[in-house]
């Protein structure tokens, strides 16, 4: 095959042209050193320099690069911070990266209606801030929350430590403007609770940028719980952790979060931050309960009694904030703690029913002793969110690849147990091959449609969070055949 | 009636109806057939598909089939203390869950839990080609793919047939305690207003007949301590809030049409020339009213809303659209996605708007 280079270098050139008259000279970056800290997400394994990145301060510039890339046929690859954990802000090599960061004003705070109008460049924790002086907070809380955008936590439907209770983006959404490909406005949501027509904010939350790029969100504020305490309960097994967890939720008690972390994942954080985890148990419980205070400390002696009741060793309260947050400190730097115990970490995202956690996490215990992988666990217990992390060390010859082998069996455990290939970090690039164990053909073929009705010709982030029905067939034949597919990158943070 | 997997005949129907492009008019017991426009066609009966497939208690998760009664499903939920988040409103003794999901209503709680397609964790469904497909599933958190359970709910089986839903259920409150306090609407919003920006467990609010009417729920010292804040006459009263969900009280027995406004709650609405009552902490608000769909629909605009003709009155009055219309290219994206769904444009007609 030939490819005409001159005309591809002309095409480039016109391309960098057209968007040059739409932007001003400092929106748009085309010079190789200038892409490269574009070249990828927080899935650093991928890399790809893009061949432009565009960074507009107005919806009328988006629409304009939007406009000029349609005009061509080019692929354009929305960007928030560059927090995704699956590679959704992977750059394509023969499109442009659209990064939103500079549109990154608070536009309005209204608390008569309990609601923030923010541009999709704000951060995630910058909404709660500026809310803050209303005695109001805006509940999704990603990780990432210091970095990460609206616009980002829109498109992956983020999730966090409190969505137990309080629920996931698309639970916390009123209003998103977006621009389809052609540089059209619309608007999904309203000021109101409800909008006439198909639910389309539901449909849009979580498309990993598909179907439209965010240009503005319109997110539901809550009232500052007045109160709240935390409990941290010790068990002598990681099935007795599992049954509390299911004991809390029968019993009808809804704590603001509920987290596990089991006895590879305690040694590591009290030899990191050491903040008082009892290093003899097999599996600690975070249990937080907040809201009035006469609620919390009803729910708090409820919640107490259920833990004992399941053969809680010992139970800490932590009432005042400091006290909280020395806690909540083990569990947020789980992951950095872990990073020091192997010189590589691979971290899952798979979801299960709650029932399903004792199973699972012996099904996972089992694996890591086939594969011969030391297994972490710090996970959202509360809703079935798991989090297993793989230490491994990438020198040692196969160790990588025995690694992504392990993952895939871990997701499809998941998937056997009822669950899902990905509870909140996204598909993206990474999860494209575990899609295949979840979803039928008729089904992927459904959401290529969905996709076309949105976006006709294919521009928006193509290649990501839909498999291709080929590589589907593909996949199938390759997992028949070896029992496993590697993931092709698997580096995380 | 016993329970029954009828999905294989009506894929059956849909791929017979399908080449000639035969309407079907899905229907389940018929309790929200005054909603919408009448759609032609055969009716697609949905009744027999009926049956709890799984409860699970410790999980708060149920899966039912479409033609499963409502009131079934709130009694086996019962029996374990248990229930629905949005309280939806049933508006018949037979209604089913597959009409409730398709109609997307929710009650009295709506504002403090959440919608009906919040609860929503997964569907099985039939498309226009009679093809079973699976979205969603039984677990809470689940991002892999678009949602399309959730466009499912409110789509008033325009995109294809709900066989079969998942929901997340919700422990019953242990407490439960109504307040209420002569005020004047503009004095009962300002009131919600303020209370909305502190944590407080109101589980549901009215504004009617001169008063403002506060549910309470929660762990029973959050609801005690909050009455006293409140202040008001204490009154216990499950009927009132079955009144209002099912819409039995005297208020919407008024003979003029009865619109929906769905607005930001701050809003001060003008008089639109009929009594009005307030719901969802100021977000809906009911409208007994022989004022013109144009002015009704510009009043709720303006309020950052839209509003809907929900029940025709005593005297039918032809109206263009009973749904707030759409802007041309949110009708032509409507169109698209209808046409992805549904090619042969078989799934009730014309239902929500006659170009879908």
């Amino acid at each position: 095959m030939t490819v005409d280079l001159s005309s591809e270098v002309a095409q480039h050139a016109e391309l960098i042209a057209a968007l040059a008259r739409t932007l001003p000279a400092d929106a748009l970056l085309h010079r190789k050193t200038d892409l490269k800290p574009y070249e990828c997400d927080g899935l650093t394994a991928f890399r790809q320099l893009p061949l432009a990145v565009a960074l507009p301060r107005t919806i009328e510039e988006i629409q304009a690069v939007l406009r000029v890339c349609n005009e061509r046929g080019v692929p354009v690859v929305a960007r928030g911070a560059g927090t995704g954990l699956s590679g959704g802000a992977l750059p394509l090599g023969n499109g442009v990266i659209l990064g939103l960061a500079r549109l990154n004003a608070v536009v309005a705070i209204d608390p008569r209606n309990r609601c923030a109008r923010v541009q999709p460049g704000v951060t995630n924790l910058a909404i709660s801030k500026a809310a803050a002086p209303y005695g109001l907070f805006y509940a999704p809380d990603p990780s990432s929350q210091i970095a990460c955008t609206i616009g980002g936590n829109v498109a992956e439907n983020a999730g966090g430590l409190h969505c137990l209770k309080y629920g996931l983006t698309t639970h916390n959404l009123l209003k998103v403007e977006i621009v389809t490909i052609d540089g059209e406005r619309l608007t999904l949501g309203a000021d109101a609770l409800d909008a006439p027509g198909y639910d389309l904010l539901a449909l849009f939350t979580g498309s990993e940028g598909l179907l439209g790029v965010v240009v503005e969100v319109t997110v539901k504020l809550l009232p500052k719980p007045d109160s709240a305490r935390l409990l941290l309960a010790a068990f002598a097994s990681v099935d007795a952790a599992a049954g509390a967890v299911s004991a809390v939720i029968r019993a009808g008690i809804v704590p603001g979060g509920l987290e596990m972390m089991d006895r590879p994942a305690i040694t590591a954080v009290e030899a990191y931050v050491p903040c008082g985890y009892p290093t003899d148990a097999e599996a600690v419980l975070l249990c937080e309960l907040d809201g009035i205070e006469a609620e919390v400390v009803e729910e708090c002696a409820h919640a107490e009694a259920i833990l004992r009741a399941s053969g809680a060793t010992s139970i800490r309260t932590a009432i005042e904030a400091h006290e909280r947050a020395a806690v909540w400190a083990g569990r947020k730097a789980a992951f950095p703690a872990l990073g020091r115990m192997a010189p590589d970490y691979y971290c899952i995202d798979g979801s299960i029913p709650r029932g399903r956690l004792p199973d699972v996490l012996r099904g996972i215990a089992e694996l890591s002793r086939e594969y011969a992988l030391p297994v972490a666990n710090v996970f959202h217990a509360g809703d079935g969110n798991l989090h297993p992390i793989i230490l491994y060390d990438a020198a040692n010859a196969g160790e990588r690849e025995r690694t992504e082998r392990l993952g895939t069996a871990i997701l499809a455990l998941c998937v056997e147990a009822g669950g899902s290939v990905t509870g909140e970090h996204g598909v993206g690039v990474e999860k494209l091959d575990a899609m295949c164990t979840q979803f039928a053909s008729p089904e992927i073929e459904r959401f290529h449609r969905i996709k076309h009705a949105f976006d006709p010709h294919g521009l928006l982030n193509p290649g990501k969070a839909i498999p291709t029905l080929h590589r589907c067939a593909e996949f199938g034949r390759m997992h028949v055949h070896r029992g496993a597919v590697p993931f092709p990158g698997i580096e995380r943070f | 009636m016993a329970d029954a997997d009828c999905s294989t005949e009506f894929a059956e129907r849909i791929r017979a109806a399908a080449p000639a492009r035969v309407p079907l008019c899905l229907r389940g017991s018929g309790s929200k057939d005054f909603l919408g426009h009448p759609s032609p066609g055969d009716a697609l009966d949905l009744t027999a598909h009926a049956g709890i497939v799984r409860y699970a208690p410790d999980e708060l998760v149920l899966t039912a089939r479409a033609g499963t009664r409502m009131a079934e499903i709130d009694a086996a939920l019962a029996e374990h203390g248990q229930m629905l988040g949005f309280e939806p409103p049933h508006f018949g003794a037979d209604a089913t869950l597959g009409g409730t999901l398709a109609a997307g209503l929710s009650g009295p709680r709506r504002a403090s839990a959440g919608a009906a397609r919040d609860f929503v964790l997964g569907t099985r469904i039939l498309d226009g080609h009679g093809q079973s497909l699976r979205f969603g599933g039984e677990v809470m958190k689940n991002v892999a793919g678009y949602d399309v359970s959730r466009l499912m709910v409110g789509a008033f089986g325009t995109l294809g047939v709900i066989l079969e839903a998942s929901l997340k259920l919700v422990p019953k409150p242990r407490a439960q305690l109504g307040v209420r306090m002569q005020l004047d609407p503009a004095s009962a919003l300002d009131r919600l207003r303020s209370w909305a920006q502190r944590p407080l467990p109101i589980s549901a609010s009215a504004v009617v007949d001169g008063s403002l009417c506060v549910r309470l729920s929660g762990a029973s010292a959050a609801v005690r301590a909050a009455a006293e804040e409140l202040g008001g006459e204490r009154f216990d009263d499950d009927a009132f809030w079955l009144s209002l969900r099912e819409h039995t009280h005297a208020f919407f027995a008024d003979p003029r049409p009865l619109w929906r406004l769905s607005v930001a709650p701050a809003s001060v609405l003008a008089d639109l020339d009929g009594p009005v009552l307030i719901e969802w902490q100021g977000a809906q608000r009911w409208l007994k009213s022989d004022a013109s769909a144009a002015r009704i629909r510009a009043a709720a605009s303006a309020s950052g809303g839209h509003a809907t003709r929900f029940r025709a009155g005593a005297a039918p009055a032809a109206v263009d659209h009973v749904f707030h219309p759409l802007p041309a290219p949110m009708l032509a994206l409507h169109r698209r996605l209808k046409a992805e769904f549904d090619p042969h444009g078989l799934f009730n007609r014309g239902r929500i708007y006659p170009e879908l």
